[in-house]
Formats: C-alpha cells, sequence, structure tokens
C-alpha cells in the first residue's frame, strides 16, 4: 500500500503522508506557486515537479531526497525558428506557438530504459528525455505529422498531450483535441488509435476523424497494457487490443461526462471515473460528489458516495485528479475547489483529507 | 557599461544579481548577462529568445518597445529594469 501522495495544486506541492494516525498533509513545495504536474519516478526514487510560472514560463524541477531538497532542470523548450522561418500557422490562420506553454504530463520511461522520460505539453508537443531530465527533445515524428497542424484546444487555447502510456511494446499517448496515438518504435512513427471513438462536438462528416478526437484521459491496465480506458468528451470508451479498437461504455451513471479515469494495475475490468454533468457546466450531478467503479469491464457500474458530499457540491476533477496506487485499492481524488478524498478500500468509502487546498491539478501516489 | 537589474520576483526563482555588462542595445546586454548567468536567460525570454508575455523591460524608467529583436537602444550608464507585468497574476 502506498504511503505517500503527492498533490499538485494551482498553489504548491504538497506530499500527504499515510502514519498510523492517518493521512496527513507533510511536506509542501513551491508554495504559492502553480504545480502543473508531478512524477514519482518509481525506478530510482526521484521527484520530478512541473511549474508554471505566471510570469517566468514553465519549469522542471528534480529532488532526489522525497521533496526536501529540490534543483532546477532543463525544461523541455521547442527548437528556435530558423532565421526568417515564417511561424506555423492553423487552418484558420492563427500563428500556432512555438514555446512550451504547458507542461501537461509526465511519465517515465520503461523499467529498461533508466532516466528515459516522456513530457507532453501545451500547445502539442511531445518531448522526450534520456538522461533525467537533463536535456529534452522534441519528438519531431509526432509534431510534423501532417494532421498535426488540425489537432485544436480542447479546454485551453492549444492542444496539448496529457496522457502518456509506456509499455514494453511502446508508448501510446491521448490528445485534446489530437486524437490517440502509438509509436512503437520508440517515437520513431506513429499511427492513430481512434477507431470506434466518436466526436458529437464536430461536422456530421468529421465524427469520426481520428486526429480531432478528444480522449480527456487515457489510462493503460499496468499488467496488461493492451486494456486501455478513455475517458473521451463524449463518453467512456474501452479497448482490449491495445487501443487498434474501441467500443463504448455506455452503463456509466450517473452521467457518461468527465475528465479522469484510473484503472486497477492489476485486474483490467475494474476502472475508476469521477462523473460531471456534461459538457456546458462541468459541475457534479445534483450537485453530489460521486466516484462510478466497474469490476466487470464495463457492463455495470457502482456508483459510490459514502463520505462524500451529496449536496451543494461543485467540486469538478480534472484530467490527472485521480489515481490509485499499486495495491488497487488505495485511491485518491482532488477537485478544482480544493478538496482531496482519500480510499483504502477501492473507493466503498472515502475520507476526507482536505477541503481547503489550492485547486488541485494532478494527484499521484509514489513511494520514492 | 549599462546596469541589469532585476525585480526581486524573479530572485525568488533564480540568483539574478544586478550586472555592468557590455551592449548598445537590449539584446546586447542581456545575452551579455546571461553569459554569466545562463540560468536568467529562461526567466525573461522564451524558447524562441522572445521577452515572455508576462515581462516587461524598462530602459532608463521608458518601457522597451521591441519585445522580439530587443533593439532598443541603451547608452553607457543605462539602467535596464526587467520585472514582472501586473498581467501574469
Amino acid at each position: 500500500m502506498s504511503s505517500k501522495l503527492f498533490v499538485a495544486t494551482r498553489k504548491g506541492l504538497f506530499r500527504v503522508d499515510r502514519k498510523p494516525s492517518g493521512w496527513t498533509i507533510g511536506e509542501v513545495s513551491f508554495l504559492g506557486d502553480n504545480v502543473s504536474m508531478v512524477l514519482p519516478d518509481r525506478r530510482d526514487g526521484t521527484l520530478y515537479a512541473a511549474l508554471s510560472l505566471g510570469h517566468f514560463g514553465v519549469k522542471l524541477r528534480r529532488s532526489r531526497d522525497v521533496g526536501e531538497t529540490w534543483e532546477e532542470i532543463t525544461a523541455p523548450a521547442y527548437p528556435p525558428l530558423p532565421e526568417g522561418a515564417e511561424p506555423e500557422k492553423t487552418p484558420d490562420g492563427r500563428e500556432w506557438p512555438q514555446r512550451v506553454e504547458l507542461l501537461w504530463s509526465l511519465e517515465a520511461g520503461r523499467e529498461d530504459q533508466p532516466g528515459h522520460l516522456w513530457c507532453g505539453t501545451i500547445p502539442g508537443g511531445l518531448f522526450q528525455s534520456k538522461d533525467h531530465g537533463e536535456s529534452w527533445e522534441l519528438v519531431r515524428s509526432l509534431w510534423d505529422h501532417p494532421t498535426r497542424k488540425g489537432w485544436f484546444g480542447g479546454g485551453y487555447d492549444w492542444p496539448g498531450i496529457h496522457s502518456i502510456c509506456v509499455d514494453r511494446g511502446g508508448v501510446t499517448v491521448g490528445i485534446s483535441c489530437g486524437g490517440v496515438w502509438r509509436s512503437t518504435d520508440d517515437g520513431a512513427t506513429w499511427e492513430t488509435r481512434t477507431k470506434g471513438m466518436y466526436a458529437e462536438y464536430m461536422p456530421p462528416e468529421r465524427r469520426d476523424d481520428p486526429g480531432i478526437q478528444d480522449p480527456h484521459r487515457l489510462v493503460a491496465c499496468a499488467a496488461q497494457p493492451d486494456a486501455l480506458w478513455t475517458q473521451h468528451h463524449n463518453g467512456l470508451f474501452r479497448s482490449t487490443d491495445g487501443g487498434k479498437t474501441w467500443r463504448e461504455v455506455t452503463s456509466v451513471k450517473p452521467s457518461k461526462f468527465g475528465f479522469t479515469m484510473a484503472v486497477h494495475p492489476r485486474d483490467p475490468e475494474t476502472a475508476w471515473v469521477v462523473p460531471a454533468k456534461k459538457d456546458e457546466q462541468r459541475i457534479p450531478v445534483d450537485g453530489k460528489v460521486v466516484v462510478a467503479r466497474t469490476r466487470d469491464g464495463g457492463a455495470s457500474f457502482t456508483v459510490l458516495d459514502k463520505g462524500l458530499p451529496q449536496t451543494n457540491a461543485f467540486d469538478l476533477t480534472y484530467r490527472h485528479g485521480l489515481d490509485v496506487d499499486g495495491t488497487g485499492e488505495v485511491l485518491a481524488f482532488g477537485t478544482t475547489t480544493g478538496s482531496l478524498w482519500i480510499s483504502e478500500d477501492g473507493g466503498d468509502s472515502w475520507q476526507t483529507i482536505s477541503n481547503h487546498l489550492p485547486p488541485v491539478y494532478a494527484v499521484r501516489f509514489g513511494e520514492v | 557599461m549599462p546596469r541589469v537589474t532585476f525585480t526581486q520576483h524573479i530572485a525568488r526563482h533564480v540568483p539574478c544579481p544586478a550586472r555592468d555588462v557590455e551592449g548598445r542595445t537590449v539584446r546586447e546586454a542581456l545575452d551579455a548577462y546571461f553569459t554569466v548567468e545562463p540560468a536568467v536567460r529562461g526567466y525573461v525570454l522564451d524558447e524562441q529568445g522572445v521577452v515572455r508575455k508576462h515581462v516587461v523591460i524598462f530602459v532608463d524608467g521608458a518601457q522597451a518597445t521591441d519585445r522580439t529583436r530587443l533593439g532598443d537602444a541603451v547608452g553607457e550608464g543605462s539602467v535596464i529594469y526587467v520585472m514582472q507585468a501586473l498581467s501574469g497574476g
């Protein structure tokens, strides 16, 4: 069972420790600063934090002592435009920024690639480091893909890579709004993996277009990485063949809209979502915060509300706001209104850690 | 020599002592500064060498106008002051 939870918020990074007396907020790093993502790298115990400083841009920090001290390391950055080169434009003529605006996802590489990291960004660049974040390289094969200029922002002005699933056979990324992509050659080439998804927000003739799908969150079962789940803008989807085909899961309740998703690390049939009222409002259905869990691959869902507020609650859980630990029994989720809940029984019941944190962007269990 | 100084707001994140540097434009002076203090560069300029959206630069009390090429002239005794724009929150 994990004994540490890292919570990235609008105003700092909070470490929550499991003690005999219960889960307690401990070390706070970067108090006052916007922490967009955190990665506890289980391979070597290193902790990474992505910052988005309102004035001074995105930064990346690394800690070798569980957040006691931090060092600044190189943040992913786009290569300089050649002298005299025209900036890229979107199909409707807007200038596509050639600068990293947000470090939105950060993942460890494979077990046999120590120090390899992946970073997904807004405005849509995927970056790879092979040296613990000392240096980063833009994955040009995806950035230069001809369909990339058709991606567009979902929730932000520009498209962003929010999900990176690494397994022994390759890496799969989820992009809002740019679909799902898979590389099996360490990022040299990519193919779309969205067959079965659909986009109701597009004109009918673009409904099935792979490059404009909006997977809000993409997760893979660690023990069976071909088992993927996606909380998509238009509902819940499941794949059992590594994303080659997707099947819509319609039994989820109280709604099919949401941002976040988690899957059990060993049982691909078990997954959790935090539903919300779609799309124009993005608040809990009927003012009740609930988690929905399936244990049968999406055939049915149980709505879990024990310990969660059931009146006048307006907590929204962002894409990275839900996590499950390596046992599959301990879960945590944090919300835009600063609530943080933890369950130690697979979601059956929840304990309140705080209702007064800054807006929560990401929660991650980690034994670093 | 022009002098480059920074708001304390940046110093919260990265050491940025005031320094006298060579240069006849803001670009030349900042490049000279970043040669000595390379960690500061990314706080002031983005990866395309453009002044970050929510950073402003003053030369002798007047706001510099060229945020892309940083071509504003600086004199021998000029003070270049780099600070956060309130637009950044």
